[in-house]
């Protein structure tokens, strides 16, 4: 699809031939307009490779010779697979191929003495391949981990930083698609769309009954958990919609912020779930935030009210959400992530009419894969490069 | 609230108001179900009217006929015709629930002096907030999403199942009125380009508070959107406005999405743009008729959602439309002018 405003979060600066790191600028309006990532400083790759030791054995080649040296040069990096089920898709792996010398998974496990030198980083896809102690110990040059995706929650971030090595995700690619799939998930809640959907086609109908209602979206009281750059932006959306927003999130936002949004902080979680007509999760999840929504929270939203999930499945206690929509203690839920994905087929979720569930496609947009790759690769090639890291996870 | 006497023959109610003032009488469909007027609208109607169903009035023309001086017209019952207009001698307006008008014979209203009035604003919001549901449900693939996940034959979701995006993508309004001017503010929030189509340019500070640009030419809107809502009313001028020409000058990529009438789009065409991917998809509150037959093409295509008119169909905002027709109606038995009167 055509976007109006196209825009790669790569731009190359090729510095001189023979080059084989192709060194990138990370750009991207979010970073320019909103400041810095807490970890990472936006790579100025002209203004370092100056100094880069690098440069230091710089000689004459020919074109032919240093495209051999090139492919030979570029760092290796694991993937689970290209293609197939779970493996990364084929332009995302053409994208990589620009950069790093590709092994996959099946290849590495069939010639481990000699891949395990090449590999320097991996990049993780929809959470495969999988990082345990045992692979990190078979990859002594490994310097990073690239996961595709800002949830790290998959990885044990402590345990990977023993080994020397960093994990970096991508913040901003996710943003824009997850926020809309949040306000997707609310409208089509709040008027019962998938229902409707069902009734538009289904073979018995002979009619639209004229009370078959929904709720109202506009002027509702929009209650977000969770005021990162995902929430921020759905604020921003909901604000259009004239909702009244309510946020709770660990330290607040600036005033200006805030009011360029019109959103009231709510010191206490309660206070936002007693007045919220919808409420969504929009935190990452860790040890704080397991199952932050139980029975107890369930129990203080309105009867009226929808709860709506972007966020991960094991921010809810299931089996307490189960038993509020059963029992009408809140009117519906919408989620896009569940605990597992996907929910076994005999999970009580899957019999409620009042929820609806996606297969977790948050960032399902062909614009957004994209985007998840370059600013993945951006941060793996910081790394590799000894660059300021534009968003690194550290240990806590 | 009024008080009830019976009346020497036993035979009706007289309901007063408070200054002891007879209330109107006003004729409605019927009460509950599928298609009467709400009964939980009951009480607040009763204190301002008195109600008399299209049964009540069928048994007893003779005495009603002369009475009745407003229609209450809730989701396009009762059906109005000549032979009702030519009974009802003291009829002075006809209040129609939502904003459409199509349904109606003006002229014919007209020509027995009876007044208009629909529910505009009443329906506005809830109609930009369905016609932004089905923009995002379409084009994140919501409802194959749904059924993916819940299907009992699903054992992993596919890495590569992906969907487009809406922010950032551009958005071409056709029909920028009440409703059209509201989804633009929506769609500016998500970062959309907005291109807009209307009989008339809006003024420049309207424009610019969406950031909509005009298209005098609906061809160069057609040819720039990746999404094109239709949120016109229906008009002669409209009817078909969307054809085999139309759905051409789209891109292959977009995605039509109609919030305003059925007859507005050449469905016939539709079903084969959508069949030979002409264009990439369609999402429909409304068709012609409603409901399709069940053996409808448009109901077999994998590319189109279909919701069953729902655009207004909230508990506030329909609430909110019965108070605009009171209002519309007692206005006009006091000699008043009509809020939302529609003129010819």
């Amino acid at each position: 699809m055509l976007r109006s405003k196209a825009f790669s979060l790569l731009k190359p600066i090729p510095l001189m031939s023979g080059q084989s790191n192709l060194a990138y600028k990370l750009t991207h309006p979010a970073i320019a307009s909103h400041g810095l990532h807490c970890h990472g400083r936006i790579a100025n790759y002209r203004q370092r490779c100056k100094t880069c030791p690098c440069n230091a054995g710089r000689r004459t080649i020919s074109a032919a010779q240093a495209k051999v040296m090139a492919e030979t040069e570029l760092p290796g990096i694991l993937i689970l697979d290209i293609g197939g089920t779970h493996g990364v898709l084929e332009n995302l792996a053409a994208l990589l191929k620009k950069h790093f010398h590709l092994i996959t998974m099946k290849e590495f496990l069939e010639h481990k003495k000699e891949m395990s030198k090449k590999i320097q980083s991996v990049f993780v896809f929809e959470g495969r391949p999988t990082i345990d102690r045992e692979l990190l110990e078979s990859l002594p040059n490994l310097k990073v981990i690239g996961n595709s995706g800002v949830g790290v929650d998959h990885l044990d971030v402590k345990m990977i930083s023993e080994f020397g090595v960093k994990v970096t995700n991508t913040p901003h690619a996710v943003a824009d698609s997850t926020a809309d799939i949040g306000m997707a998930l609310m409208l089509a809640s709040a008027r019962r769309l998938v229902e409707g959907c069902q009734v538009a086609v289904s073979p018995d109908t002979k009619c639209f009954a004229v009370d078959w209602l929904g709720v109202e979206v506009t002027r509702a009281t929009l209650g977000i958990i969770g005021m990162g750059s995902i929430g921020y932006k759905v604020a921003q959306r909901a604000r259009a919609f004239d909702m009244r927003i309510l946020y709770h999130n660990r330290h607040q936002r600036s005033q200006e912020e805030e009011e360029a949004v019109g959103a009231h902080y709510c010191e206490k979680m309660e206070d936002l779930l007693q007045q919220a007509d919808f409420v969504m999760l929009i935190v990452n999840l860790t040890p704080e935030t397991h199952k932050l929504i139980g029975k107890k929270e369930l129990g203080l939203m309105k009867p009226t009210a929808t709860l709506i999930n972007i966020s991960r499945g094991a921010v809810i206690d299931q089996d307490a959400l189960v038993e509020a929509l059963s029992n009408k203690v809140i009117r519906a839920a919408a989620l896009d992530v569940t605990y597992p994905e996907p929910l076994p087929r005999d999970h009580p979720l899957l019999k409620l009419n009042n929820i609806i569930i996606t297969p977790h496609i948050g960032t399902a947009t062909v614009q957004a894969i994209r985007m998840m790759a370059e600013e993945a690769i951006a941060n793996m090639l910081a790394v590799l490069n000894g660059q300021p890291i534009p968003s690194e996870v550290c240990p806590k | 609230m009024g008080h009830l006497r019976t009346c020497p023959s036993g035979f009706s109610l007289l309901l007063q108001d408070m200054e002891g003032q007879e209330l109107p009488y006003v004729l409605i469909d019927r009460i509950g179900g599928k298609h009467g007027v709400y009964e939980d609208h009951v009480e607040f109607l009763e204190k301002h009217f008195r109600l008399v169903t299209m049964k009540e009035y069928l048994e007893n023309k003779t005495f009603l006929s002369k009475k009745i001086t407003a229609i209450y017209m809730w989701y396009y019952k009762p059906v109005i015709n000549e032979e009702l207009l030519q009974s009802l001698p003291n009829l002075k307006i006809l209040a129609s629930s939502g904003v459409g008008i199509d349904h109606l014979d003006l002229n014919l209203l007209s020509s027995y002096s009876v007044k208009v009035s629909n529910t505009p604003f009443a329906v506005s919001t809830d109609t930009a907030d369905m016609g932004m549901a089905l923009m995002l449900a379409s084009s994140r693939r919501l409802v194959e999403g749904y059924q993916l996940a819940v299907s009992p034959d699903t054992e992993y979701f596919p890495a590569d199942w992906l969907g487009a995006e809406v922010s950032g993508a551009s958005l071409g309004i056709v029909g920028m009125g009440t409703i059209g001017y509201k989804v633009a503010e929506r769609a500016k929030a998500f970062e959309m380009k907005i291109l807009y189509h209307n009989r008339n340019q809006r003024k420049k500070e309207e424009e610019s508070a969406v950031g909509a640009i005009y298209c005098k030419k609906i061809d160069d809107l057609l040819q720039q959107s990746d999404f094109v809502l239709l949120s016109v009313n229906l008009t002669p001028q409209t009817r078909k406005l969307i054809g085999k020409r139309e759905l051409e000058l789209m891109k292959p990529t977009a995605t039509l999405i109609n919030i305003s009438r059925g007859l507005v789009v050449d469905q016939d065409a539709l079903v084969e743009a959508l069949q030979n991917r002409v264009i990439k998809a369609a999402a429909l509150d409304v068709t012609y008729p409603e409901p399709l037959p069940r053996d409808h093409p448009l109901l077999k295509l994998k590319n189109v959602i279909i919701t069953p008119h729902i655009g207004s169909a909230t508990k506030k905002t329909r609430r909110r439309m019965m108070e605009n027709m009171t209002e519309s109606i007692e206005a006009s038995l006091a000699g008043l002018p009509v809020p939302n009167e529609v003129l010819q």
